[in-house]
């Protein structure tokens, strides 16, 4: 250890002290390492407003798959002394996001990191109470942030007013039930008040009307992890950790048929040929590169060409999609993108709240088509049908992301994948199936 | 009727929120831990608690995949099935247990043993295909590991 | 007022609006599910997409939901563009995905908003080729019947039931397109504005079960407007019928009073037109000879008899009806005279309304319409039980207590019609509504504050609120100190409100609280408040009866006794229901000949030496003044058999009968005509001098054509006698009103009395009504709401109220009973109706706990009770909100001769041998 644990140089600065071996680290180690180190700049005046500025300048976006600029996320909620009060502060951990698994390996190994992030948000915004909003299924996530939140409550860090300032926070955990849509911040709301997760109608945004009707920041757990880093060494460093023009480092993750899948914290901008050769290991032996969903299933495809992109919120052009959460799914040449797709659209449709036509019914019947298209009884109807629903669950066609995430990589498979969806009509059965092909039954 | 145990438990989770319906989520997950599964009567009784009607609790407890309205078995297997784990072969896990066990997703073995659900991306891609049983998080889990991983689980 | 431009063309609209409301508001074409003017947006099903663009220079522009999307200044939308059709189709498209092919035996079918919204967007063929989604139904009571195989997913149902009409037994269940919408289990839906379900559900999930017991689709309906004749609000109805059967009630929208939805008695209650208890013949005892049942004798014989009776009889009272028209009781009062004309209410009643009347007419503060008391920042309720008593009125507080919280969504910049965003900036918070009575309901949960007490004690509290908001109101001394500070939070409360409304009525039976109530009022009033009052009356003529005057209950019976008079006529009225037993049965025998004029088979009917068969209000036509003083008009829907007809008509044909020679000839028996009866009511008072003016008179005629009751698609005319004639017979004249009884006729624009059925083009539903208004939710074109008879004296200082009853005692043996009624089985007509008779609940006597342990008695056992002559079987309830010292007393209508409040002893009035726990 070095003798100012705060004067760190390190690259990555959210998980290089994470524990190869699993376990997590708890308080003590973690305040070694200049953990809740953040809170005492709190005693040198900077006020909520420095914060603020602080963050805005850093070029923080959200981690959650938006990339929205914390920053200016920030400037709508009411500050002063006439605000609405209790505001909150929730910590979006529902990550149920197929292929992303970067805020349980925070969770998971420095589960402090979170609570810190947490406190410093409600100081920047004079929200006194969190909760932490987690997927049910993170088991061991919820044991270490339980015993995480004790423990900052007995060293005061919870509960009590912070040093040099009046401000006390309070922090809460929450396992949900599931269901993805939970992860959507404005579901997230209903469910964290005990209710359906249906998401709400944007204006008026949770800043203003949040949980119980309250000024609510939701900010993605990786997004919080960040702050108190930001607050320790300020923006200029944080700026100089990123590649790009947004500051800061970035989780990616690999899964498929790749030599090494696992995670990585690299600068921000990290191109996903980086990632994938150098990171991964390549491809497995025998198998190819086809495609690549660059973060979560709610992100379009990317293939060969566009692989030198650097994987940020900026670099990445409309038409070719989005970073989504930066942990990528490999499609190989030995799986078929239209059962790739099925998967991805059954897992939508089962996902659905129910709440918006298009949504509720459009999915159900794309994963169908999609179906028949493996079971070979598709036909080039099929195909117009699903281009149909690809233009018509647009965003602002539906009441959410959900299904404009869902037609994502749908879309650009039909793009890129096109001869394979026809193979599928021409050859009545799937090319990677060596099951025979069915009849053609009129259903 | 909810026990005296039960009924602390929960005042305690209620704690965390302004108002008795909030932690209505809560509540359905804590008398499932504790009843395995939420019976109709279960409803009731977590209405009763929370002042709310069955209808008021049932529309929560049915829109959430892990609030089990039919009973379960003693363990339950949660078989990831999202993509990840699909390319990694899951259905291979999936048609072991199917053989070994006599049931596909959604069933009951007859000795009221185990359940196998099926489950949205767990979050252990890297490790794919996952499964999860009880709380137990399995990665990397192969047709010829099944026997081995059941056998903590009678 | 904002401009935008649809299409290329501008409109002004009010920019308060959203663009759905907006566009359907200047006439256009636009549909939509999830969205209803009187419950706003939610955005769900996406139906009304249009494209909205920056501005001219925007070529692409991009898909909005109109019901999400305010009519600011300069929106530019298109709603024909290619991209907004063909998505609005696809929604259609998508919804028909588990939709079912059964539109032919659909009782939704014909007048079906998702076939209507399906054919406005084109969608024809459907390309999904799938499995469709089936789900069991569920048995809901007698009321509604449940498809959900049909269910759109639109969410209306349940924000109606429950975010609208406080229901709590339905709900929706699942997720994705798994959805369920209805009860937890199988069981009767209990709130008591369910049958809104079936008009609210856009297809045919919630039907109206008892339409589907002898059903009729719309088109083959004739259909009038009609008033319902359950309770004293008045809501406007459309009354349906086909060979000779009421097929069904549905709402009819009338701005000022009932807008949009009905309560469960008015809709269902119809089934007393329909009862095999109706009296169908003229029946008189042979030589009225009282020994002698009553027989069917053709009516000119009968009119002969009672005509050469009624010359010679020393003197003829009549007893009017609070349910009957006004014109029928004018008629009544023209045959026998003014001085032998009684109002036909008990004793009670007749001074409660005459002191609510001289409330209003000499007081500064005018009565409230149901609008009015939606609008209501803060309310007052002094001891009316307005759930089971003005049910309609009760819905209308759940909308009252919404207003307050509406300061912080104006604050957000929150539209008021974005309901889903109200809804969460509001969360729990409600505006003031205070509730004292002797009896908890469910509408007490949206209650600032509750107050059981007996009605001395209530209207203890109303004038101690005066007194603290007027300076010269009397004030309450002596009060405990949380009635003090009640009164100081209901005074606080009410002063800060912009339009405090205070309701009472004759409810519990206590003068005081009314005068407390007018005190409350009168001192806002003062206070520069735009204070309404509310008056809750019996009956749905109550009001107009009083302003009809007329005696006393007990005079009548005294002029019999004392021989003034020897026979007396009874319009409509069951006079066991007014009076006790003995006396009714005394005045009865007295009398020499009874003559009564009824519709159904009752316990005063049963004595009649003449009985005439009345028309029931959907057979005949005629004015209604409600609690607010309201009069409107109701029209006959069709001819009924037998010797059935009006009361009035009735009535004149005994005065014609009475004096057969034609000169001098006066009063009724020189009426003609509806108009007639309408004209001479009109000259009675003078302040029903304007009743003429509530309706056209039946020579109104659009391009010389009357109104027809029967729709375009009529069908079967030629057939539907064919049984018995193979002639289609001419449709019976009208000479009482514009209305015909055809087909024929002029169908367009119509002053809104005279529109019985809502239809537009490619709109069948019942949501046509948007077609009727200038702006969308608001009143209809050229609305004429019925007309307020009795308005304020505005100048008038209060000239308060000063008998403030001393607090309730409670005493060691004896109890004051309270009624307490029903909503279903509390009121005569309904009860006859088959659906309602099974939601009646058993009789029973409600007790504090804490007497209920002194009386010995455990909740939930049956005792006999003996009162007034009378021994009642019923059911204890124990309940902490009745009063300490009070007993609430819930009998059947056919008990109701019981008169309340009054001081039993219970020790001595339950017989003890019969307790005994219900099983
Ligand atoms: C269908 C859907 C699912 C989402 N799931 C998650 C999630 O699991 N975790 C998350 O952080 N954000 C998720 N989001 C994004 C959130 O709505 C929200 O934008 C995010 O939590 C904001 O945090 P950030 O600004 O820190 O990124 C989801 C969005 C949608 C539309
Ligand atoms: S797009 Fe619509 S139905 Fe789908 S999750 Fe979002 S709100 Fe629910
Ligand atoms: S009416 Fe606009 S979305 Fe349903």
């Amino acid at each position: 250890m070095s003798q100012d644990p705060t004067r760190i140089t390190m690259e990555r600065p959210l998980t290089q002290y994470i524990h190869p071996d699993g376990t997590p680290r708890l308080l003590r180690e973690y305040v070694t390492n200049g953990g809740y180190h953040s809170l005492q700049k709190l005693v040198t005046g900077m006020a909520p407003k420095d914060v603020q500025r602080l963050v805005g300048e850093s070029g923080l976006r959200g981690r959650g798959g938006g990339g929205f600029p914390t920053g200016s996320k920030w400037s709508f909620v009411p500050m002063g002394p006439d605000a609405q009060k209790p505001k909150y502060i929730v910590a979006n951990a529902d990550e149920m996001e197929p292929g992303t698994f970067k805020d349980r390996i925070l969770m998971e190994g420095d589960p402090h990191g979170l609570v810190e992030g947490m406190i410093m948000a409600g100081y920047a915004l004079d929200a006194e109470v969190g909760y932490i909003f987690l997927r049910g299924e993170y088991h061991l996530s919820a044991q270490r942030l339980t015993r995480a939140i004790a423990e900052a409550y007995a060293e005061g860090y919870l509960g009590k007013p912070l040093p040099g300032t009046t401000f006390r926070f309070d922090l809460h955990l929450h396992s949900s039930a599931g269901r993805y849509i939970c992860g959507e911040e404005t579901a997230l709301i209903n469910a964290l008040e005990g209710k359906r997760a249906t998401p709400r109608a944007k204006p008026p945004y949770p800043q203003t009307v949040g949980l119980w009707g309250q000024p609510t920041i939701v900010q993605n757990v990786e997004t919080l992890y960040n702050l108190p880093h930001i607050v320790n060494h300020g923006s200029a460093w944080y700026h100089s950790l990123s590649r790009t023009q947004d500051g800061g480092t970035k989780i990616y993750g690999v899964s498929g048929r790749v030599t090494r899948p696992g995670w990585w914290e690299l600068p921000l901008g990290t191109t996903a040929r980086e990632v994938l050769e150098q990171h991964a290991g390549g491809m497995l032996a025998g198998v190819h590169f086809r495609g690549v969903l660059p973060g979560g299933i709610s992100t379009a495809f990317m293939t060969e060409e566009h692989l030198d992109l650097p994987m940020d919120f900026s670099s990445i052009p409309p038409q070719v999609g989005r970073l989504g959460t930066g942990t990528m799914i490999v499609l190989d040449d030995h799986t078929c993108p239209v059962g790739f797709v099925l998967n991805l659209e059954r897992f939508f449709a089962r996902e659905s709240c129910g709440w918006c036509t298009p949504c509720r019914e459009g999915l159900p019947w794309v994963a169908r088509l999609l179906q028949s298209f493996e079971e070979g009884r598709a036909t080039n109807d099929d195909l117009a049908l699903l281009d149909m629903h690809t233009k018509w669950l647009a965003p602002g066609h539906t009441f959410c992301g959900l299904a404009p995430g869902a037609m994502a990589p749908l879309q650009s498979a039909l793009q890129f994948f096109h001869d394979d969806f026809e193979r599928h009509i021409g050859l009545g059965r799937c090319p990677w199936s060596n099951k025979p092909a069915q009849l053609r039954v009129l259903v | 009727m909810l026990s005296d145990t039960e009924r602390r438990e929960l005042e305690d989770a209620l704690k965390h929120y302004p108002d008795k319906r909030s932690g209505t989520i809560d509540v359905l997950l804590l008398v499932q831990r504790r009843r395995g599964w939420i019976s109709d009567e279960s409803i009731l009784d977590i209405a009763q608690f929370l002042e709310m009607t069955s209808e008021d609790v049932d529309s929560v407890a049915t829109f959430y995949n892990l609030i089990f309205r039919k009973p379960v078995g003693r363990h339950v297997a949660f078989l990831c099935d999202s993509i990840s784990c699909w390319i990694m072969g899951y259905e291979q896990v999936r048609e072991q247990l199917k053989k070994q066990y006599d049931i596909d997703l959604g069933q009951t073995t007859r000795d009221g043993r185990l359940t196998v659900l099926p489950i949205a991306c767990l979050g252990q891609c890297e490790r794919a295909p996952a499964m999860m049983i009880d709380q137990n998080v399995y990665g990397e889990v192969t047709p010829d590991k099944v026997e081995t991983i059941m056998e903590k689980y009678k | 007022m904002a401009t935008i431009i649809v299409d290329n063309r501008s409109y002004t609209v009010d920019e308060r609006k959203n663009l759905l409301a907006a566009c359907l508001g200047v006439g256009l074409n636009l549909p939509y599910f999830c969205w209803h003017p009187a419950m706003g947006s939610v955005g769900a099903c996406r139906q009304c997409a249009v494209k909205q663009f920056k501005d001219d220079h925007d070529p692409s522009g991009r898909l909005v939901m109109a019901c999400m999307t305010p009519a600011s200044q300069g929106t530019r939308i298109s709603i024909d563009d290619p991209d907004a059709k063909a998505f609005r189709a696809s929604v259609i498209e998508w919804l028909m995905v588990n939709h079912p092919h059964d539109c032919p035996v659909c009782d939704e079918g014909g007048e079906c908003h998702l076939q209507d919204m399906t054919v406005m967007t084109g969608h024809v063929y459907r390309r999904y080729r799938f499995p469709k989604r089936t789900h069991r139904n569920q048995s809901l009571g007698p009321f509604i019947r449940h498809e959900m195989n049909r269910c759109i997913q639109c969410y209306r149902c349940v924000r109606f039931y429950r975010d609208y009409a406080g229901g709590r037994d339905l709900n929706v269940f699942g997720a994705h397109d798994a959805l369920y919408f209805g009860r937890e289990q199988d069981g009767t839906l209990e709130n008591e504005f369910s049958g809104n379900l079936v008009e609210v559900c856009p297809t045919g999930v919630f039907t109206d079960k008892t339409l589907f017991q002898h059903y009729t689709r719309k088109w083959d309906l004739q259909s009038a407007q009609s008033i319902c004749s359950h309770c004293s609000l008045g809501c406007n109805t459309t009354v349906g019928e086909r060979y000779g059967i009421v097929r069904r009630i549905m709402n009819r929208f009338n701005s000022q009073v009932n807008g949009y939805f009905l309560c469960d008695r008015g809709r269902f209650g119809y089934g007393y037109v329909n009862s095999d208890k109706r009296i169908k013949r003229a029946l008189v005892r042979p030589a009225l000879d009282r020994t002698k049942p009553a027989q069917p004798e053709g009516v000119p014989q009968v009119l002969e008899i009672i005509g050469e009776r009624l010359r010679r009889v020393r003197g003829i009272i009549g007893i009017g009806s609070p349910r009957a028209s006004l014109e029928a009781n004018a008629a009544l009062r023209s045959l026998v005279g003014p001085q032998q004309f009684f109002l036909g209410v008990d004793e009670q009643e007749h001074r409660l309304l005459s002191t609510i009347l001289s409330i209003l007419r000499t007081g500064p503060v005018p009565s409230a319409s149901i609008h009015d008391a939606e609008q209501s920042d803060a309310v007052f309720v002094l001891g009316e039980d307005l759930l089971n008593n003005a049910p309609r009125l009760a819905l209308a507080l759940l909308q009252s207590v919404r207003q307050q919280p509406m300061e912080r969504v104006d604050e957000l910049k929150i539209p008021r019609w974005d309901e889903a965003a109200v809804c969460n900036a509001v969360q729990s918070r409600r505006g003031p509504l205070f509730m004292a009575g002797h009896r908890q309901t469910w509408v007490h949960e949206y209650a600032t504050d509750s107050y059981f007490a007996a009605p001395d004690d209530i209207a203890r509290l109303g004038f101690a609120v005066a007194g603290r908001i007027g300076p010269d109101a009397p004030s309450v001394p002596d009060l405990t100190n949380d009635v003090r500070d009640l009164a100081q939070r209901i005074a606080d409360a009410l002063t800060r409100a912009q339009q405090p409304l205070i309701i009472a009525g004759t409810g519990s039976g206590s003068q005081a609280t009314i005068e407390a109530a007018a005190n409350v009022a009168w001192a806002l009033h003062q206070h520069g408040k735009q204070t309404r009052l509310s008056f809750v009356v019996p009956e749905s003529n109550s009001v107009g009866l009083a302003l009809l005057g007329g005696g006393r209950l007990h005079d009548a019976f005294d002029s019999i006794s004392q021989q003034k008079a020897d026979t007396v006529i009874v319009l409509e009225n069951d006079l066991y229901r007014r009076a006790e037993q003995a006396k009714v049965d005394a005045f009865l025998e007295t009398a020499q000949t009874v003559i009564v004029i009824d519709s159904l088979e009752q316990r005063t009917a049963a004595h009649a030496d003449v009985l005439l068969p009345a028309a029931t209000g959907p057979e005949s036509d005629g004015t209604l003044v409600n609690q607010e003083g309201r009069a409107q008009r109701f029209y006959q829907v069709f001819v009924p058999d037998g010797d059935i007809t009006d009361s009035w008509r009735w009535l004149r044909d005994l005065a014609r009968a009475k004096s057969p020679e034609a000169d001098g000839v006066t009063g009724v028996a020189t009426w003609n005509t509806f108009d007639d009866a309408v004209s001479a009511t009109a000259a009675t008072a003078s302040e029903l001098a304007r009743i003429g003016e509530v309706a056209p008179p039946a020579s109104f005629r659009v391009v010389g054509q009357k109104v027809p009751r029967q729709p375009d698609r009529y069908s079967g005319r030629t057939s539907m006698l064919s049984h018995l004639t193979v002639h289609e017979p001419p449709p019976p004249p009208d000479p009482d009103t514009p209305l015909g009884f055809s087909m024929e006729g002029y169908r367009g624009p119509l002053p809104s009395p005279l529109i019985s059925q809502f239809w537009a083009p490619g709109w069948n539903s019942i949501q046509a009504v948007n077609k009727y208004q200038d702006e969308v939710g608001g009143p209809l074109r050229d609305e004429m709401p019925g007309l307020r008879l009795i308005e304020p004296v505005a100048t008038k200082a209060p000239c308060w109220f000063t008998a403030i009853p001393p607090a309730f005692q409670p005493t060691l043996h004896q109890w004051l009973f309270l009624p307490l009624s029903a909503v279903f089985g509390g009121e005569e007509l309904s009860n006859r109706s088959p659906a309602i008779a099974e939601r009646i609940s058993e009789p029973f006597l409600s007790l504090h706990p804490s007497d209920g342990a002194r009386l010995s008695l455990e909740d939930q056992v049956t005792i006999e009770l003996a009162l007034q002559g009378m021994t009642y079987r019923l059911a204890v309830h124990l309940e902490s909100s009745t009063p300490m010292g009070t007993a609430g007393i819930s009998l059947g209508y056919d008990a109701s001769g019981v008169r309340v409040p009054v001081w039993v002893d219970l020790f001595k009035a339950i017989k003890t041998g019969h307790r005994r726990r219900v099983a």
